[in-house]
């Protein structure tokens, strides 16, 4: 394909589309780092003494809020990653129904990096977001004891399950024929940090809930970032979140390349 | 111009298409020479969008052999679309950035580079008369704005073959003159240019060729007085106060069509000043009073009522 050639540049291109429409339309970026602030500050401040004082163990030799933000931290910042992924469908969705996609579609360009500059303008937004988040976090208590080497790592996986839930939110932005249904279809992902270990050890819920909080992707996300951040035991959850983000990509990706390379519905 | 002999700009041979049950295109055959501007001419409904749409990469055909600037649009996609610039029906800008950043977009997709893409950029929206707009949001552009910059954007690339899919569908009429005049710009600059319209006076006033189509099928393809040829010439049309007027008229005529709800009469006519006097002269022989008397030559509605047995305007819609 003569196209593949170009395919840096035409993606390049693509991003500083994405990343102009982001900045000259910033409602959705300050809004996908709002909400996890928000949801940050009520679990700190509404329920974080009462819920830091159950957490037993989990939290090392602090107690009450200050254990609490510790804990929850991790799982603000995947609530705000899976909120992202709404976003990136919404905006993939209403991007669709702009008459330029069609330009572009009897252009002479590297096809996928339509997509692509969608997935990377967005993980930026989503990293820029996740910043913020933390920067907050800081202030309001979240003390990790990690060094530059963990803090690193934990950018890393920070990148991976967003650059994986990012491609799966294109896909869902391109399944579905309004923008309304787009912006319903990536809700779920927003209950899975609760479904988990993000707001309360799994270990307290019941055996059924518990299974599925054990082993659904976002658990060893969440409990990957804690060891790095506070070097509680990893066991084999650095290995399952990679898994689990490797395989979120490739179905993300796959299924997004299919549905783009349809036939335009008329 | 010299006119050689050269490779067709498109060539389409048995071009089928349907969306489900509804067949949309029924074996179309097109021919369009490198150079010349081709109308293709239908009611809504016809089949022109997909027609463009086929041509232009952006949708498959169920079937027919197609060469669109010598390639085929289904094994070479890229071969055709870097041969082609696109304006749609509906304008194909991205309503959140600039004019000038909607061009500059198409530059880089065009890999210009940096300076020939602000220059080509800049030189285009001084052509279209956009420059005073170039830094403002497409969203606040008017119809006419935004179909001059979307046409740009189609040119960005300094394509050889043009598809304008309706280019002046919901235009004001200054507008429509301008999009005209820039249409036969780009003819004159050797470019090909291939147009969709339901509006035969433009296809009548820009067109070497005009093909038209009805239910996806081509009824008649020519030069537009080849196709004003086809109809047996033109009619005078004679208007009376009652209905025995248009009896008597009739009568003493023994010719024309007879339309009885508008009390006029049709006469077959060639158009010119003998017949026209012979015509009135054995009206006053008898003492028949016109109403009203016009003369029409033959148009494109004509055509078009002749091959289809209905009026451009009493069409019935097919979606």
């Amino acid at each position: 394909m003569t196209t593949m050639r170009y395919a840096l540049s035409d993606s390049a291109t693509m991003l500083r589309r994405n990343l102009r429409h982001a900045l000259r339309y910033p409602s959705l970026t300050l809004l996908v780092a709002g909400i996890p602030v928000i949801f940050l500050l009520l679990f700190v401040y509404v329920f974080g003494e009462t819920l830091g004082a159950g957490l037993g163990g989990a939290a090392g030799s602090l107690d009450g809020r200050a254990a609490y933000v510790n804990y929850v931290t991790p799982g603000i910042i995947l609530l705000g990653v899976a909120g992202t992924a709404q976003g990136t469908a919404i905006s993939v969705a209403m991007d669709m129904t702009e008459g330029i996609i069609a330009r572009f579609r009897t252009m002479a360009i590297f096809r996928p990096s339509i997509l692509t500059g969608h997935v990377v303008g967005s993980t930026i937004q989503t990293m820029l977001g996740m910043a913020i988040v933390i920067g907050v976090a800081l202030l309001v208590g979240f003390r990790p004891t990690a060094d530059l080497i963990e803090w690193i790592a934990t950018i890393g996986v920070l990148a991976m399950i967003t650059f994986a839930l990012t491609w799966l939110s294109v896909a869902l932005g391109l399944a579905p024929k309004t923008v309304e249904a787009a912006s319903n279809l990536p809700m779920p992902l927003m209950l899975l940090p609760f479904l988990g270990s993000g707001f309360v050890p799994t270990d307290s819920m019941p055996a059924a809930l518990r299974w599925f909080a054990d082993y659904q992707p976002f658990t060893p996300v969440m409990e990957t970032l804690r060891g790095l951040l506070f070097g509680t035991p990893i066991g084999d959850s650095a290995v399952l979140a990679v898994a689990w983000c490797a395989a979120i990509t490739l179905v993300g990706y796959l299924w997004a390349k299919k549905l783009f390379n349809r036939d335009p519905a008329r | 111009m010299a006119t050689t002999p050269s490779r067709p700009a498109i060539a389409a041979a048995g071009l089928r298409k349907s969306f489900g049950n509804l067949v949309v295109l029924d074996g179309i055959d097109l021919h369009v020479a490198e150079g010349t501007i081709f109308a293709l001419l239908g009611p809504n409904g016809a089949g022109k969008t997909t027609t463009v749409q086929i041509l232009s990469t952006l949708i498959g055909a169920d079937g027919g052999e197609i060469r669109v600037a010598g390639h085929d649009p289904a094994r070479d996609p890229d071969e055709v679309r870097a041969a082609i610039g696109v304006t749609g029906q509906f304008s194909a800008v991205d309503n959140l950035l600039t004019g000038e950043e909607n061009l500059i977009l198409m530059a880089d997709l065009h890999h210009l580079g940096r300076a020939e893409g602000r220059r080509r950029a800049a030189g285009l929206l001084d052509q279209f008369d956009l420059a005073g707009a170039a830094k403002k949001p497409v969203a606040t552009y008017s119809g006419g704005m935004r179909r001059r910059l979307d046409l740009a954007m189609g040119l960005v690339g300094d394509p050889r073959l043009v598809f304008l899919d309706e280019p002046t569908a919901g235009l004001d009429p200054r507008s429509r003159r301008t999009m005209w005049q820039i249409i036969r710009d780009l003819a004159a600059d050797g470019v090909t240019v291939f147009l969709t319209t339901q509006y035969l006076e433009e296809a009548d006033r820009l067109a070497d060729r005009i093909a038209l189509l009805d239910h996806g099928r081509l009824v008649a393809e020519g030069s537009p007085d080849e196709l004003k040829r086809l109809v047996p010439g033109g009619h005078i049309r004679l208007q009376f106060a009652d209905f025995d007027g248009l009896e008597a008229a009739a009568r003493a005529l023994g010719e024309g069509v007879r339309e009885e709800e508008e009390l006029a009469l049709n006469v077959p006519s060639d158009g010119g000043v003998k017949s026209l006097r012979t015509l009135l002269d054995r009206l006053d022989a008898v003492s028949i009073e016109v109403e009203e008397l016009s003369v029409h030559t033959p148009d494109l509605d004509d055509v078009f009522l002749a091959l289809t047995g209905r009026t451009e305007h009493t069409k019935e819609s097919v979606r």
